[in-house]
């Protein structure tokens, strides 16, 4: 097991350096001078030259390369061209509103998706099983920014049950604040969930240890949940990687809609405004986002797969 | 001792898949669920507006009018207007046109890269396989979104970027299929024996590759369709896909959402548009599937 | 002796009205407490769905339905409230099955599994439970139990797995255990290792066993009497010695046929011609007269009815009832 994690652990860093190399392609060698793109069309001789001296743009492509490297993995992303504040406290700043947003609608996610899957498992070709088709033909079909304007609309421009935008402060208003963006993210997620867990369920429930299990006595419950559940668990697992992921992709969307600070925001602004230093920055803590939520799934594997586990 | 064979004579002892009749089985699907039959018609209706957009629309879609901002739906303007007055179903009319241009180009396009690619890795293996491979991998491994908007930052805004963006975005997806299927045919007995018989290289891989891997490659289209057209919304609405003035499902709602207390009919008309067409994409995407490739539907 | 399961004219139908597939049709036997049956059949004779509608374990939402009667101990099991049976089956009636590689949950150890099926019928106390599923795992010879408890069926063989089914079924003390096939997936000699733990455990504990097998081998091994099923019905049953020494049904002569024997060289082994045609779908005649040699007309029409062919020897065949002047039995019980 600790060998597996070791393997599993090492074999990120090449991904990293991989994801790392993508990012400074992206940024560098695709076409377009960053020093136009940052300072605009509008921009001198002198004032791109000075700053492409400022960003070691001058310098050897294989230098700037290891640089690069260098100032990625000890986190200096440089001043944000913008506002001139460190992009490292931006990125601070921002990051667990993202983080609080994915996990939050991760969770709500979980607990309404899981259940009606296994609801829908249990009753298959019936009422509940139909509920869930239309629930995931819908959940599949919405753009989550839409439900989310939708959201909005509803709760907390008519109703005025909801704040209509911002982060909130302290806990509780925190988690006021990222109710709707996560339920917004969280129905998207349900959906697939959902569907994930009728789809796993309904394949375990007709193994043969599921019959073994209704052999030696065990009533619906125990059968569907401590047999059928547990083992339905792996591709749910799979699955769950997957709706993280999305969830974060899907909170770049919903930050925008709700307005509310998060690395999706500062990156999205940072665009508009071509903020160079800040786009680099952003760009590279979701691709570490990525690999770090695939190392984690990973990891959770492990922990519900003996077969992986006990070797 | 075998004497070297002419692939011409060998024409008719060459094994061969047995024929399937696609087009029937494809009828037979989609006429055999009353949803997918709504689907299709709700598609030829998306084409058919997209096409004719300057026919069927009332108005100009970024005609402005101080004078009739944030209507509601009245006779005049079936959908409303937004905060310049513009009106609403115009700008959606023309919006689809942008929806299905993206909708339709890029999956296309991701199909023939990715298709380049898997075959290339499946069928040589080797360092070529590994290194497509690990690339692929770790592609898949971001969601299309996050990959389109990281492209788009370092990209920026602008029709071929776009096509760009959303092209590069599905490659991995294609790549994958292509990559896998091709291993596979390459196991079958017909395709070992075309080998045997001295069939040369690219003749192989169009013969019996390629016909063997075009049917999930045509299913992931219908269904990266659906999946273009949201991604093209999504980058519109951050403000990266097709730009002001020019409409755009995805951009009528990031306008809308600007003009909260003015009207929210853009963004319900949009939002509603981009979810029918996605759901109908499904649908038949899903129809195709079951009738193409029963292997991977579940 | 007083039966211990009887089966009266049980059908299990898949499927309603007239597309209704009959899967078995009007089978009846019995087992005498302690006694040992065995049910053999190609696959497709309906042997496993018969033993899997004993335990009621055939999935009726789906579309299956059992008719008759299955009486265990006097009580009709197909009369029980659903919510009673997870108290017969495991505690009274136990059952193993044929893969030994998928019966077990790969998820749990393999010492939760069998004290999960003691939890289940009244043993609350742990270390109770602990003792009895060491107890369990030595009686079905796994070496070092105590250590074993924790570890899971990938860690196990095939037949240290179906060990530890054998060990999971008889936990609970059953009156009644039932094997489907429960040694075809085991090599030779593994499998004559697990007939003889069968073997051991029936003259050790006394539990009954219902042995369903198409191998009429191993059935002749471990059983007193003998059900052979066929497209779903009963086609003969015997006790043991006249089913080797006299077979009435020519299917069974053709079962026995194709059995190998020592120190009997063939070139071949033979088999029965043809195959089983799927249950159900004879709805005239015999269904076995596509492949017997010895059909006559009146096979085609008429469903034979079973004769008698000795005090303990039951069979539905027109030709040898003809030959051997066997009278019709009119009604079982």
């Amino acid at each position: 097991m600790i060998r597996y994690l070791l393997i599993r652990l090492l074999d990120a860093v090449p991904t990293v350096l991989l994801v790392l190399t993508l990012v400074f392609i992206a940024m560098r060698i695709l076409p377009g001078d960053p020093a136009i793109s940052a300072l605009g069309d509008m921009a001198t001789a002198e004032q791109l030259q000075v700053f492409r001296d400022k960003m070691g743009l001058n310098d050897p492509l294989w230098q700037q390369y290891f640089s690069f490297l260098g100032k990625m993995l000890t986190l200096d992303f440089g001043k944000s061209l913008m506002n001139g504040r460190e992009v490292v406290d931006l990125i601070a700043f921002n990051l667990p509103y993202t983080i609080e947003l994915t996990l939050a609608a991760v969770f709500m996610g979980i607990f309404v998706g899981v259940p009606f899957g296994v609801w829908a498992a249990t009753n298959p070709n019936r009422t509940p099983d139909a509920a869930m088709r239309g629930f995931s033909l819908i959940g599949y079909a919405v753009p989550d920014f839409y439900l989310g304007a939708l959201l909005l609309i509803t709760f907390s421009l008519n109703l005025g049950w909801f704040p209509i935008n911002g982060g909130g402060e302290g806990l509780i208003d925190r988690l006021y604040h990222v109710f709707l963006p996560a339920l917004t993210l969280a129905f998207i997620k349900a959906a697939f969930l959902g569907r994930l867990t009728r789809t796993a369920l309904l394949e375990v429930l007709g193994k043969d240890y599921v019959r073994t299990a209704r052999a030696k006595g065990a009533r619906e419950p125990r059968v569907v949940y401590r047999h059928g559940l547990r083992n339905a668990l792996l591709p749910i697992t799979t699955g769950l990687g997957l709706s993280t992921l999305a969830a974060l992709s899907g909170s770049v969307a919903v930050e925008m809609v709700f307005n509310r600070p998060g690395i999706g925001k500062l990156l999205i602004s940072a665009i508009a405004e071509r903020d160079y230093a800040v786009i680099q920055a952003g760009v590279t803590v979701f691709a570490m986002f990525v690999v770090a939520i695939n190392l984690l799934m990973d990891l959770v594997y492990v922990l519900v797969d003996p077969r992986i586990r006990v070797k | 001792m075998t004497e070297p064979v002419d692939p011409a004579t060998t024409e008719t002892m060459e094994p061969v898949p047995p024929p399937v009749s696609v087009v029937s089985t494809l009828i037979h699907v989609i006429f055999s669920r009353p949803a997918t039959i709504v689907a299709v018609a709700i598609i030829v209706a998306f084409i058919f507006l997209a096409v004719f957009a300057p026919w069927i629309a009332p108005y100009d879609p970024v005609q402005q009018s101080i004078l009739a901002t944030n209507l509601s739906p009245t006779a005049d303007h079936l959908v409303g207007t937004d905060q310049f007055g513009r009106d609403v179903l115009s700008r959606l009319i023309y919006g689809s046109r942008n929806s299905l241009i993206f909708g339709l180009v890029s999956p296309v396009l991701a199909a023939f890269f990715g298709t380049i690619l898997g075959v290339t890795a499946g069928y040589f293996g080797g360092i070529p396989d590994r290194l497509i491979s690990r690339v692929i991998d770790l592609l898949l491994a971001f969601p299309e979104l996050l990959l389109a908007i990281l492209i788009a930052a370092a990209l920026g805004g602008g029709f071929w970027n776009i096509v760009a963006v959303l092209t590069v975005a599905f490659i991995p997806g294609f790549a994958r299929v292509a990559r896998a299927t091709t291993l596979a045919v390459k196991q079958e007995p017909y395709v070992e024996a075309a080998v045997a018989v001295g069939l040369r290289t690219p003749m192989i891989i169009f013969r019996h590759v390629i016909p063997n891997i075009a049917a999930p490659i045509v299913v992931l289209i219908t269904l990266w369709v659906a999946s273009a057209i949201r991604l093209e919304a999504s980058l519109s609405f951050l403000g990266m896909g097709t730009q002001a003035p020019n409409p755009s499902w995805g951009n009528i709602i990031r306008d809308g959402l600007n003009n909260l207390f003015g009207s929210p009919w853009p963004i319900v008309g949009a939002g509603l548009l981009i979810t029918l067409i996605v759901l109908s994409f499904n649908l038949v995407g899903d129809a195709l599937r079951d009738a193409l490739d029963p292997d991977t539907s579940k | 002796m007083s039966a211990l399961l009887s089966l009266r004219s049980v059908s299990v139908n898949f499927g309603r009205g007239e597309k209704a597939l009959r899967v078995v049709d009007g089978v009846s036997f019995d087992i005498d407490v302690g006694g040992t049956l065995g049910l053999v059949g190609e696959s497709g004779s309906g042997k496993s769905v018969t033993s899997l509608a004993v335990l009621r374990l055939i999935p009726e939402r789906l579309g299956w339905s059992t008719r008759g009667r299955i009486e265990f101990e006097g009580q009709n099991l197909l009369d029980l409230p659903a919510d009673k049976m997870p108290e017969i089956r495991g505690r009274d009636i136990a059952m193993i099955f044929q893969e030994p590689m998928s019966s077990l949950n790969p998820v749990m150890t393999i010492g939760s599994q069998i004290s999960e099926a003691l939890f289940l019928h009244g043993w609350p106390n742990r270390a109770k439970r602990h003792a009895r599923v060491v107890e369990m795992l030595r009686l079905v010879g796994i070496p070092d139990p105590e250590g074993r408890l924790g570890a899971y069926p990938h860690q196990f063989s095939g037949g240290m797995r179906q060990r530890v089914m054998i060990a999971m079924a008889l936990a609970c003390s059953p009156k009644l255990l039932i094997a489907d096939e429960a040694t075809t997936a085991l090599d030779v000699t593994i499998q004559a290792q697990v007939l003889e733990l069968m073997k051991k455990i029936r003259s050790d504990t006394g539990t009954a066993i219902l042995m369903i097998s198409h191998d009429l081998g191993v059935i002749a091994d471990i059983c007193d009497r003998v059900v052979v099923m066929y497209s779903g019905r009963v086609v003969e049953v015997a006790d043991i010695r006249s089913l080797l020494q006299r077979p009435a049904h020519p299917y069974t002569r053709g079962l026995l046929e194709s059995v190998p024997r020592k120190g009997q060289e063939r070139e071949r082994l033979y088999q029965v011609p043809g195959s089983v045609p799927m249950a159900g779908s004879v709805r005239q005649g015999c269904p076995f007269r596509a492949r017997c040699s010895v059909a006559v007309d009146k096979c085609a029409v008429k469903m034979p009815p079973m004769f008698r062919f000795a005090e303990d020897q039951r069979a539905a065949c027109w030709v040898s009832a003809e030959q051997s002047n066997a009278p019709v039995i009119e009604d079982l019980k």
